[in-house]
């Protein structure tokens, strides 16, 4: 997909100083943003979000060394953060136990390394295969571990799971981690530490190779490689930024449960990875940082929100299996090459019909859980500014009416202005 | 003992039969569009629950022919508005696309219906037991559900192989590019072939619903053993299929039914770990622990060693 | 000519299901020799090739290269071994540009193995030979295009460059002219001999012109069987061949 762009800064050769800051400009970006960002969130609950963003980047960039970069489906890529996460918390509870001097910020290597041993163990039986065969692996593997957390109790600590005090170990560097703040500049540290190395990875000669490895794997063998050992390489990695994602997981919560090496989890990460767009190094980040905001603020809204949620994914898989963040660098790209000065217009009436259709299905969709689930129906629903009542005829009426005609505007009018409009462009 | 294992022989066969129910549908969209439809379960949850709605106002042997009918146009309606849309983009955004259903289809089954389980019971009809063994009585619905599966399978089985419709379907599970290449509307075909697996993915749900529970979790706890035994029976072989659900069935059942740990074993021969050593979990862990761990272990080894599976005759 | 042989197939056979389409090739090549095999379609040329490189594997008869045997092996360990080939299909990787195509067919050579310590851009030898490779391929001025967009004596050129460099001591080039103009496969054949001044060719071909142009021997497989092995003059005289295959081809 996009090994063009990564590999671009080379090509303009020579110029030194100018390259690096094209290089690194985003890098200080995301440094700046993640440091202030303590200074907009500023509650609990907000401190606690970002700080989950900064652990499902790792999570989701790791997720996409699998995806993205060597094409290999996993439907069980939570293993790896679950696990890694558990041997984590059993470190951090032997250190309350024993006053072990290992430091805090170093518990997350412990998860890293869970994450490797587990990577080596299942990826030497998984790897061999690409393609469904892989996703159905990884899938059975999942489905065991989860399984088998009803086996070990001692392990996984049962239902109720296991809690470890992250005020227990001492600190490298005196910092106190009862403030949630404090945890976050951890997570933060960690996530840029852990995003840097990534983002190399994918420069390496292994990194090159299983973009090799994914699109033709028959080339790959006959210029030396074998796809089966570049296939485990990566997923070992893979599986062990996973463990260090799990590993700052339990800093954070102080408790791990079963379900971080389930199913769900599991659908979490490549739901994020997928939404943010698996062809780019910062589509898993977009996405990640949407899914944790809208798990986390969408869930108090609205009962709706698994709905949405699988609806964005759908629609996203439908219609811009690039991406989110493949969307928006298409639009950049498209800016640039000045196609927005003509179709502008047409831009802005096709996305406000869309929108408008959008606006209208959350209305039926809010409308329908009202009635048929709230415990009054007939209680007063607040919806966009105003409050109508549910259980009447009329507010149905009005969105299905403005659903239809914002579908009927969008196909038939809409539609064929835009392209019109990127056309003649094409022609001129 | 023979009263355990027999009990266990049928109740695994039951279960083995439900199961092959919902893989035969999986397995026939899978042979023939390369589909690993993750959201078929989903399917099967909407014949339970679609069953249970209709049979309030019309009972329940009439739902029992409408819910699977209803069920496969919205497959096929699936098919014609989503999948194809996504075809273009190859197998894994497919497969994506099944996975992000299965998400939505569970949420719009809790908003109809609630989060509790449904009280959807057997009919008055098959409400009787039918016969006797060791004075336990076995109830008539469990062998209805039997006559349905096997009655299913002789179906399968006889469209494939006797009529023209089961020849281009089983000519696309071996070739489906030759099926375009002589000429079929390969569209059109995939669209009933998708609503006619997800239709029979909701028969096993209106029995399966009965027999075993209907509520919002009930396609997650399926969906990942249907895949288990497609897998294992061998991409897109219906025969596979049903040798798989039976042999899974029974394992499952057979393994929660009999407690039993390898120390059992060990005692046979007079040898013991030491409650204290580090297998020793393993060691004195009860079969019925194990048990949900089971079929995935098979997949796992199955992948491993013979990832055609059982009867399949391609690998993916 | 009489050096060491670099490629040695003894009763070598492949069938498909029933169906024998190597029927006991035996088979020398010299080191440094330019090898051409000729025949007519179906004649299991790409097959033998195939054979060779690992892609398929014998139902019986041994292949040594340097006297090492390696039938059976997978073909990244034939490809380790000295052994490389190119594709009658293009087969390249479609979403690298000209320059990554290069560098990935020399990361293994330059002993860069499976490393994910170092960066591919920093690593100078590579990125030396790759830009040398691209000068005698005519393919500087296009080294930052997607393979996919390239001509298509564009792509078969990186092909090529894909296939030699490793610098293997044995290069298998299957039909490298195949579907090409006049001019373009001159171009195409002055390419191979500059680049197989040092090591061994064995070549596919159909385009006659190019046969006796480049080879120092020639090989005519029909029905999997190879009739004649010898110097171009010989086998244009050897009455089986004309019979067999130049009579039908040549008019």
């Amino acid at each position: 997909m996009n090994t063009t762009q990564v590999q671009t800064g080379a090509a303009a050769g020579g110029v030194g100083r100018s390259i690096w800051v094209r290089r690194l400009w985003p890098w200080l970006v995301a440094v700046v943003i993640a440091m202030l960002l303590p200074l907009l969130v500023t509650s609990n609950h907000g401190l606690t979000m970002i700080s989950h963003m900064g652990v499902m980047i790792i999570f989701a960039l790791s997720y996409n060394m699998l995806l993205g970069n060597t094409g290999l489906l996993s439907f069980g890529h939570a293993v790896y953060f679950g696990l890694g996460g558990y041997m984590a918390m059993h470190m951090l509870r032997y250190i309350e136990a024993t006053g072990f001097g290992m430091p805090l910020e170093l518990l997350p290597v412990v998860g890293a390394l869970g994450g490797l041993l587990f990577g080596l163990i299942f990826g030497a039986v998984s790897t061999r295969r690409a393609g469904v065969v892989f996703a159905m692996i990884s899938l059975g593997i999942g489905e065991m571990v989860t399984a088998s957390s009803l086996m070990f109790t001692g392990f996984f600590g049962g239902e109720a799971g296991l809690f470890g005090n992250r005020e227990a170990p001492v600190s490298l560097f005196g910092i106190d981690y009862g403030p949630g703040r404090n945890v976050y500049y951890l997570v933060a540290v960690w996530a840029l530490i852990a995003a840097v190395i990534m983002f190399l990875l994918r420069q390496t000669p292994l990194g090159w190779m299983a973009n090799a490895v994914r699109d033709n794997p028959e080339r790959a063998q006959f210029v030396g490689y074998s796809p089966q050992m570049v296939r485990f390489f990566q997923f070992v990695l893979a599986a062990t930024f996973a463990g260090l994602a799990g590993g700052l997981f339990i800093v954070v919560d102080e408790i791990i449960t079963d379900e971080t090496v389930g199913m769900i989890q599991s659908g979490l990460v490549l739901l994020s990875a997928y939404i943010g767009g698996i062809g780019f190094f910062l589509g898993p980040v977009v996405g990640a940082v949407l899914v944790v905001f809208l798990e986390s603020e969408l869930s108090s809204i609205t009962d709706a929100w698994l709905l949405y949620f699988g609806l964005l994914f759908v629609a996203v898989v439908m219609f811009a299996p690039q991406g989110l963040f493949g969307v928006a660098y298409q639009q950049v790209m498209s800016w640039r090459a000045g196609e927005w000065v003509r179709s502008f217009h047409a831009r802005l009436y096709a996305t406000s019909a869309m929108l408008v259709f959008v606006l209208a299905l959350i209305a039926v969709i809010e409308k329908a859980y009202h009635v048929l689930r709230h415990w009054n129906p007939q209680e007063p629903m607040p919806l966009f500014f105003v409050t109508i009542d549910a259980t009447s005829m009329v507010p149905w009426l009005v969105s299905f009416a403005v659903m239809a005609g914002a579908l009927a505007v969008f196909f038939l009018h809409a539609r064929p202005l835009l392209r019109r409009a990127l056309d003649s462009g094409e022609g001129a | 003992m023979l009263e355990t294992i027999t009990f266990s022989l049928l109740n695994g066969l039951l279960y083995g039969m439900l199961l092959f129910m919902l893989s035969s549908g999986l397995t026939l969209i899978f042979g023939m569009m390369g589909v690993l439809n993750f959201a078929h379960a989903s399917f099967y949850m909407l014949g339970a629950y679609f069953a249970y709605t209709m049979g309030l106002y019309t009972g329940f042997w009439v739902a029992l022919f409408l819910a699977p009918i209803a069920v496969g146009l919205i497959g096929a309606a699936v098919e014609r508005f989503g999948l194809r849309q996504v075809h273009q983009y190859g197998h894994v955004p497919e497969l994506l696309f099944t996975f992000g259903l299965a998400y939505v289809v569970e949420e719009l089954v809790r908003l109809f219906w609630g989060n509790t389980p449904m009280n959807y019971r057997v009919p008055e009809a098959l409400d009787f037991p039918l016969f006797s063994l060791f004075g336990t009585n076995y109830p008539a619905f469990r062998v209805f559900v039997l006559v349905v599966a096997v009655s299913m399978f002789v179906g399968l089985y006889l469209l494939l192989k006797r009529t023209r419709a089961g020849l281009i379907i089983q000519a696309s599970l071996s070739r489906p590019d030759m099926v375009s290449a002589l000429g079929h509307n390969v569209p059109q075909v995939f669209m009933w072939v998708f609503a006619f697996g997800t239709g029979l993915a909701a028969l096993g749900g209106v029995v399966g619903g009965i027999q075993l529970v209907t509520e919002p979790g009930m396609a997650f706890m399926m969906g990942p053993i249907v895949f288990v035994v497609v897998v294992v029976g061998g991409l897109g072989s219906i025969q596979g299929a049903l040798i798989a659900s039976i042999l899974i069935g029974v394992l499952q059942t057979f393994a929660l039914s009999v407690d039993w740990s390898l120390a059992n074993l060990g005692m046979v021969f007079g040898y013991a770990v030491p409650p204290e050593s580090f297998f020793a979990t393993i060691w004195y862990m009860d079969s019925t622990r194990i048990a949900p761990m089971l079929p995935y272990l098979l997949l796992v080894l199955m992948l491993i060693f013979r990832p055609r599976g059982l009867m399949g005759k391609r690998e993916s | 000519m009489s050096q060491e042989t670099a490629l040695a197939l003894k009763g070598l056979t492949k069938n498909f299901g029933r169906a024998e389409i190597i029927r006991g090739v035996d088979l020398d090549i010299k080191a440094n020799e330019r090898h051409v095999i000729i025949g007519p379609n179906g004649a299991g040329k790409s097959t033998l090739f195939n054979l060779i490189s690992g892609r398929l594997e014998a139902t019986s008869g041994t292949i040594q290269l340097f006297g090492r045997e390696i039938d059976g092996l997978p073909p990244h360990r034939v490809n380790r071994m000295g052994l490389s080939r190119s594709f009658q299909v293009t087969n390249l990787f479609q979403n690298m540009t000209v320059m990554q195509n290069l560098r990935c067919a020399l990361l293994w050579s330059k002993g860069h193995k499976y490393a994910f310590w170092k960066l591919v851009n920093s690593q100078q030898e590579v990125t030396e030979r790759a830009e040398e490779l691209m000068e005698r391929l005519n393919l500087t001025a296009k080294q930052h295009v997607p393979a996919s967009l390239l001509t298509y004596a564009e792509q078969r050129a990186l092909e090529i460059g894909a296939t030699i460099a490793s610098g293997a001591k044995v290069l298998l080039l299957d039909e490298p002219t195949a579907g090409m103009s006049r001019t373009e496969a001159d171009d195409m054949v002055e390419l191979i001999r500059e680049i197989t001044t040092d090591c061994t060719l064995v070549m596919v071909e159909h385009d006659l012109g190019v046969v006796f142009n480049l080879a120092d021997r020639i090989s005519v497989l029909v029905y999997g069987e190879v009739i004649a092995s010898d110097t171009p003059e010989a086998v244009r005289a050897n009455a089986a061949v004309q019979e067999a295959y130049l009579g039908t081809e040549v008019h």
